[in-house]
């Protein structure tokens, strides 16, 4: 099939400084069991192309549907048109722009493909896990859900460019919500952090098979616990909420195409500027952040972004010191900063801009007793349930689903609803601790929103447990 | 399109076994999108999508399956084909669905309004001439926009509008700027400039020296933006069967225990008032309205077919998110024109920014202050507000706090555009609160 849409591209393609097509297939399957019942299961197909014209100065896109070879002709006509509407009017000199010129192939790397189980295993699966989360009567709410993505892209270029990926994924979800009068508390597998690349190994390395029974007991325990405190005290922040505070403060303040001010609009701008790259201390010694889009296992893993650039795993913060931003070849190109390969697009309906891809915090050196000990008066905590953050990714005010308080150097009793607030641009600073390998998690997340027109976007994020002084903590009304 | 989705529902009704049922839902768009930053073009171009979503049903047994189409028939029905065995193949495989609902009153409609959209260029010529000696930023979006339904009863709705939408911009700097939005059917060149010059007036206003205040408690007047912005984060859970019944709602003190907003207080869900289709996904007819706090207390939630058959209840036509299409809050009786002088000194919060819970069963919510937001002084603008971030309970907000509503209320269009534009709307006054909490 791909072979026709290469012919039929070029047949189709116009005679222009240089055009490119990008065709997406994206298939789901989602298989749940909410309180012991099987619910409907979706199946979803969505495939099409983007074409784009770069012709005179302009630059226009059309994406449709239809992959006919009358279809692409459609498509690359009001391209044409849009580049041609465009022509000296836009906001980057489209001559400055690279030639894509790369040619590849990258496919995730899978041990039990999803299609080796047949339907009625992963219902058996789901039936017994569900039936595993309803622990007590005061459960009022469970469910355990697999969400499988498979992704088939090709990326042709007028110079010769070709790149073919195919992208799967697993995303394994469950939830026990246990509820008594006017309270009611919710307990998940990992948020929606415990997905990656695979197939059905996926369920394996993140212990699916053993978490219901934990997870239906701490709904309860949270239900009877009391308030997180509140004041200025450590917080050493599990690895499923460390994605959060990564991928807010300081994946989209890094984001180039926010910094050049794209995002001003709608998702926000940053308060880092171009001169803080390679002179800005982003936080304490402690901490190195790595791109990394070349950990196979990884949620955003790729060989390509979406503009054609080979990906390449880059330091972007090292001993704190902020080097580069996260930025493809054409904010590269407006902004003149090296960046990264993370152009990317949702869908085939949607053009590429910049994304985090795999964001990472490398590991420390010390032990999760060993920063637990060293805390007189800190909490723990666990599982992103809220966030928010100012447009410039600034404030910030993020809560969690489970605390658990530390006393004199031991984790004491659970406290529910504990939040914490701070402000990026000093919050990294007071990073204390790193944790070592064995407290490092590689997961993702599958919905980061962002753009005009509006993406959504799957995310990797693998970071240890940290431990932060001095941190605005608080509790619930 | 119409003409097109039908041909699909007959091709799907001649591939129906035995007892097999088919629900079929359709959603389609022709999208120009312009994207703007420093008053330039950043991406340009156009989407033209079309996708259908079938329900296979035999008994209580079915499977849900979506593609993408072509528009051509021909080219169509082999993806048709196939999916409708896989979905056949995938139902022998799962159970009997005992909340299994869909329309089985059969009741046709169509909704399909005049295409009366400018010219692209035009329009984006017009962006461009607006930005001149400003930094303006943001989306031109424009286009048909299509949903559909049909069934093997024979029940067919059909719903075409053609809309823009431009959000955009005008920055001072750094995150210093005025928001406007302009939306509508179409394009009156005289309106625009009306929002053109007003968005200029308050950028000169944005333009002064930066307040910046102290945590702690300001009586605040919030525009219908911002409101929008705080029953938004309310629709997420706040009013849907499923989210009640589970204990999972935000509201679950005014179902449990005792809590309520001031008593003139009223949010419906007006279909009737707004622009998103009538029908849902299952073929259900929305209500022209239901209230869903009527003076200050609870009154109805948003009932899929789904909860409604696990529940026990009637389903009056919610998607299966339980989420309002068309919310609108009632109108108080402040006048929109005297809302500063009534605000006195305080805060005029333009927009709010990045809503989320803080205690989601106290209904506590977190956000920030964005945009043209000022600080007043004896009814008198004195210069734009850092950005702060609050932290209150919806209950305080619209209960206990709430000083008034304004007489006059403002249609927003929403300008989301994940995966689709969307039909959602609002349409709401503004409101003065004493007390708001500002923290950070």
């Amino acid at each position: 099939m791909l072979d026709v849409l290469e012919r039929r591209f070029r047949a189709a393609a116009p005679k222009v400084d240089r055009c490119s097509l990008r065709f997406m297939q994206e298939r789901h399957e989602q298989v749940s069991v909410r309180q012991d019942v099987v619910q409907p299961v979706q199946k979803s197909t969505d495939a099409g192309v983007m074409v784009t014209v770069v012709d005179k100065g302009g630059m226009g896109y059309a994406a449709t549907s239809d992959l006919s070879e009358a279809g692409l002709r459609r498509a690359f006509a009001q391209a044409a048109e849009w580049a041609r509407r465009t022509a000296g009017k836009l906001v980057l000199d489209v001559e400055r722009l690279p030639a894509v010129t790369a040619q590849g192939e990258y496919a995730s790397p899978v041990a039990r493909a999803w299609e080796t189980s047949p339907l009625p295993e992963k219902v058996d699966l789901l039936r017994g896990e569900s039936a595993r989360l309803k622990v007590d009567p005061r459960i009022v709410d469970w469910e355990a859900s697999l969400w499988s993505v498979d992704v088939e892209t090709l990326l042709l270029s007028s110079e010769g460019g070709r790149i073919h990926q195919r992208l799967r994924a697993l995303m394994p979800g469950m939830h026990a919500t246990a509820a008594e009068g006017v309270e009611s508390q919710t307990r998940t597998f990992g948020g929606h952090a415990f997905c990656r690349q695979g197939g059905l190994e996926v369920l394996d390395q993140f212990e699916f098979r053993a978490a219901a029974p934990r997870i239906g007991r701490q709904a309860l325990e949270l239900l009877g616990a009391p308030d997180c405190p509140s004041g200025a005290m450590d917080l050493l922040l599990a690895p499923d909420q460390m994605i959060l505070q990564i991928h807010e403060s300081i994946g989209h303040p890094l984001e180039l195409d926010r910094i050049l001010g794209d995002e001003r609009n709608y998702a926000g701008t940053s308060f880092v500027t171009p001169d803080m790259f390679g002179t800005y201390q982003y936080g304490s010694k402690l901490l190195n952040v790595t791109f990394d889009p070349t950990r196979p296992e990884q949620l955003a893993s790729y060989g390509f972004d979406d503009e054609g650039t080979p990906a390449r795993r880059e330091f972007v913060i090292k001993d704190g010191l902020l080097l580069r931003p996260l930025g493809g070849r054409t904010s590269q190109a407006r902004a003149g900063l090296e960046g990264v390969a993370n152009a990317r697009s949702m869908s085939w309906n949607r053009p590429p801009i910049d994304r985090m891809a795999n964001l990472n915090v490398e590991p420390g050196a010390s032990s999760f007793d060993d920063m637990v000990k060293s805390v007189e008066r800190g909490v723990f905590m666990e599982t992103n349930c809220s966030w928010s953050i100012d447009d410039s990714r600034n404030k910030f005010q993020f809560g969690c689903e489970l605390g658990r308080l530390i006393e004199n150097g031991e984790l004491t009793k659970v406290v529910k609803k504990p939040n914490y607030r701070g402000i990026s641009a000093t919050f990294w600073r007071d990073l204390k601790m790193v944790g070592d390998e064995r407290t490092f998690l590689v997961m993702g997340t599958p919905n980061c929103g962002k753009g005009e027109p509006n993406q959504v976007i799957r995310v990797g994020h693998a970071t240890p447990a940290c431990l932060f002084a001095g941190v605005d903590v608080f509790g619930g009304a | 399109m119409q003409e097109y989705f039908n041909d699909v529902a007959d091709l799907l009704q001649g591939l129906l076994q035995k007892d097999e049922v088919y629900t079929a839902s359709f959603s389609g768009e022709e999208s120009d999108f312009v994207r703007f930053n420093k008053s330039a073009v950043r991406q340009a171009g156009a989407v033209s999508q079309r996708a259908v979503t079938v329900d296979l049903i035999e008994g209580r047994r079915h499977a849900a399956g979506s593609t993408t189409l072509t528009g051509d028939l021909e080219l169509d029905r082999p993806r048709l084909v196939d999916m409708v065995e896989d979905l056949r193949e995938t139902r022998a495989h799962v159970p009997e669905d005992p909340f299994l609902l869909y329309a089985t009153d059969v009741r046709s409609g169509e909704r399909v309004a005049e295409n009366r959209l400018p010219d692209g260029a035009a329009a984006v010529g017009a962006v461009r001439d607006a930005g001149q000696g400003r930094d303006l930023v943001g989306i031109y979006a424009a286009g048909g926009i299509h949903t559909g339904f049909a069934s093997s009863l024979g029940q067919r709705n059909w719903y075409t509008s053609y809309s823009y939408n431009l959000d955009w911009c005008f920055y001072h700097r750094a995150d210093k700027a005025v928001k406007t939005n302009y939306a509508g059917f179409e394009w009156d060149p005289a309106a625009f400039s009306r929002k053109v010059e007003l968005a200029a007036e308050q950028l000169a206003v944005v333009a002064h020296k930066p307040i910046a205040i102290k945590p702690g408690q300001y009586r605040v007047y919030l525009t219908p933006a911002a409101l929008y912005e705080l029953v938004g984060l309310l629709s997420w859970g706040g009013f849907g069967l499923k989210a009640h019944r589970t204990k999972q709602t935000p509201l679950i003190r005014m179902i449990e225990g005792d809590a309520r907003l001031a008593p003139g207080v009223t949010i419906s869900e007006h279909t009737a008032q707004g622009v998103a289709p009538n029908f849902q996904g299952a073929g259900f007819i929305r209500p022209e309205r239901v209230d869903l706090i009527k003076d200050g207390a609870f009154g109805q939630c948003l009932v899929s077919p789904r909860s409604a058959q696990e529940y026990g209840v009637p389903t009056n036509g919610a998607s299966s998110r339980e989420t309002p299409e068309s919310v609108e809050v009632s109108a108080g009786t402040v006048p929109q024109a005297e809302a500063l002088a009534r605000l006195g000194t305080g805060v005029w919060v333009g927009n709010l920014w990045y809503l989320n819970y803080s205690d989601r069963t106290a209904c506590r919510t977190t956000g920030m202050t964005r945009f043209a937001t000022f600080w007043v002084e004896d009814g008198q603008i004195k210069a734009p507000l850092d950005v702060m971030r609050f932290d209150e309970t919806v209950y305080r907000v619209l209960g206990q706090n709430l000083d008034g509503l304004t007489a006059e209320r403002e249609m927003i269009l929403d300008s989301d555009t994940y995966f689709k534009r969307s039909t959602v709307s609002g349409r709401l006054p503004g409101a003065l609160v004493n007390d708001f909490a500002f923290t950070l």
